[in-house]
């Protein structure tokens, strides 16, 4: 087990010393997510109620976590330095869980700024809305890995994420809608946690098969 | 060591591999050798365990940390340097004294000075000099090397030599090229694909 932990964490210090190095995601997944906000913040008719604007809190959180999802995997792809991962006698799901855990800092550096903007641009955001928050961030990052990996090996990669993805996101849309707008949020929350303990352990499982040639 | 029966490789509807029977013994050294695309680099991938056969059976005795790799990528990150890229293939690899032999096989690849620049500022051969410094890093007992001499000048080239031969004695080969000339005097058997 420690062994397991211990190239879990050399690969995601792998990582997070790339993105230092090279600054390709956390930068666009900033931008964007800052750009949608002042988007919806014009886009929604004066007076609209809060409840849209939640909505579309989720829907700027979705989709920036999609982009760094999508580059998830670049240094692996262009110089197939996955086979490099692959050869290493590491258990080749450590290569998921590395990489989801950097996905996943990538994207809570895109929220602390995401939520003080929203903050800002609509209203301010409650306990339960950043609990749904957190609870969706490890969803997405556990299958959005897994699907990132598998978009790589296919020649429409950049289209095919996003159709892949998507669809597997609606359960945690409605989780962290409800979440951020339900009287009662505990059960949108203990939803999002079932979500994500049922995906994060079909992800762990698969990721093998997934980059098996 | 390795032993295969009736191996195959297809992708999709193109064989690439098609009933092959090998046998190499350990300690020996087979040279692969044929046209561009006849399915030399596919059998290499095949006994790294990079592909999974479609056909037939492959049965490869060394365990995986035993293997050393170097294909026609050098497999390195572009923006870490040449240290920070063997010292995390190294620790992958569980490497005793690590830090020891990293600096060995940068010296003896002429390597050292560059040890602290990033890799995207290294030349082709360079690059191919430190995908061999990887590849012999976890001091592997099955070597597969994809045109091993690519890219390399002659003063690279002449040093692959030497390096080939010293470890000869204490490791397999599994070696393709389209030089079987310069590796003939190493070789215990030939494959030749595509004739």
């Amino acid at each position: 087990m420690s062994r397991y932990l211990s190239d879990v964490a050399v690969l995601a210090r792998k990582d997070l010393r790339l993105e230092l190095r090279a600054r390709n995601t956390v930068p666009a997944m900033l931008l964007f997510v800052v750009a949608a906000l002042v988007v919806f913040h014009f886009a929604l008719p004066e007076g609209s109620s809060d409840l849209a604007a939640k909505g579309l809190l989720w829907v700027a959180i979705v989709f920036t976590a999609l982009l760094g999802l999508t580059r998830a995997f670049v240094a692996e792809r262009e110089q197939r330095l996955i086979d490099g991962l692959l050869l290493a006698p590491c258990d080749r799901s450590a290569i998921w869980l590395a990489k989801s855990l950097s996905v996943l800092g990538f994207l809570v550096v895109a929220e602390l700024v995401a939520l003080p903007a929203f903050a800002l641009f609509f209203s301010g955001i409650d306990g339960a809305t950043v609990a749904g928050v957190a609870l969706a961030d490890l969803g997405i990052c556990a299958v959005g890995t897994v699907l990132a990996a598998m978009a790589v090996a296919g020649r429409a990669r950049e289209l095919l994420l996003p159709l892949l993805f998507l669809p597997l996101a609606i359960p945690i849309v409605i989780g962290g809608v409800g979440a951020s707008v339900a009287a009662e949020p505990a059960r949108y929350l203990g939803f999002l946690a079932l979500y994500d303990a049922v995906f994060a352990i079909i992800s762990w499982a698969s990721f093998e098969y997934v980059v098996t040639e | 060591m390795i032993r295969a029966r009736g191996l195959g490789r297809a992708f999709g509807a193109k064989r690439v591999v098609h009933d092959l029977d090998l046998d190499v013994p350990h300690g020996g050294f087979l040279l692969v050798t044929g046209p561009n695309g006849s399915g030399k680099t596919t059998l290499l991938r095949l006994v790294a365990g990079l592909l999974v056969p479609t056909a037939g059976e492959l049965h490869v005795e060394t365990p995986r940390e035993r293997v050393g790799f170097v294909g026609h990528e050098p497999l390195v990150y572009r923006e870490l340097t040449a240290l920070e890229n063997l010292d995390l293939y190294g620790r992958l690899y569980r490497v005793p004294e690590r830090r020891e032999r990293i600096g060995m096989l940068l010296e003896r690849f002429g390597l050292w000075d560059a040890r602290n620049q990033r890799a995207d500022s290294f030349s082709r051969g360079m690059l191919q000099r430190l995908s061999l410094c990887r590849g012999l890093l976890h001091d592997p007992d099955l070597l597969v090397l994809d045109e091993p001499f690519s890219a390399l000048d002659e003063e690279g080239a002449a040093l692959l030599d030497r390096e080939l031969a010293e470890l000869r004695p204490h490791a397999t080969f599994l070696v393709a090229t389209h030089d079987p000339d310069r590796l003939m005097p190493l070789a215990t058997d030939r494959l030749a694909f595509g004739t």
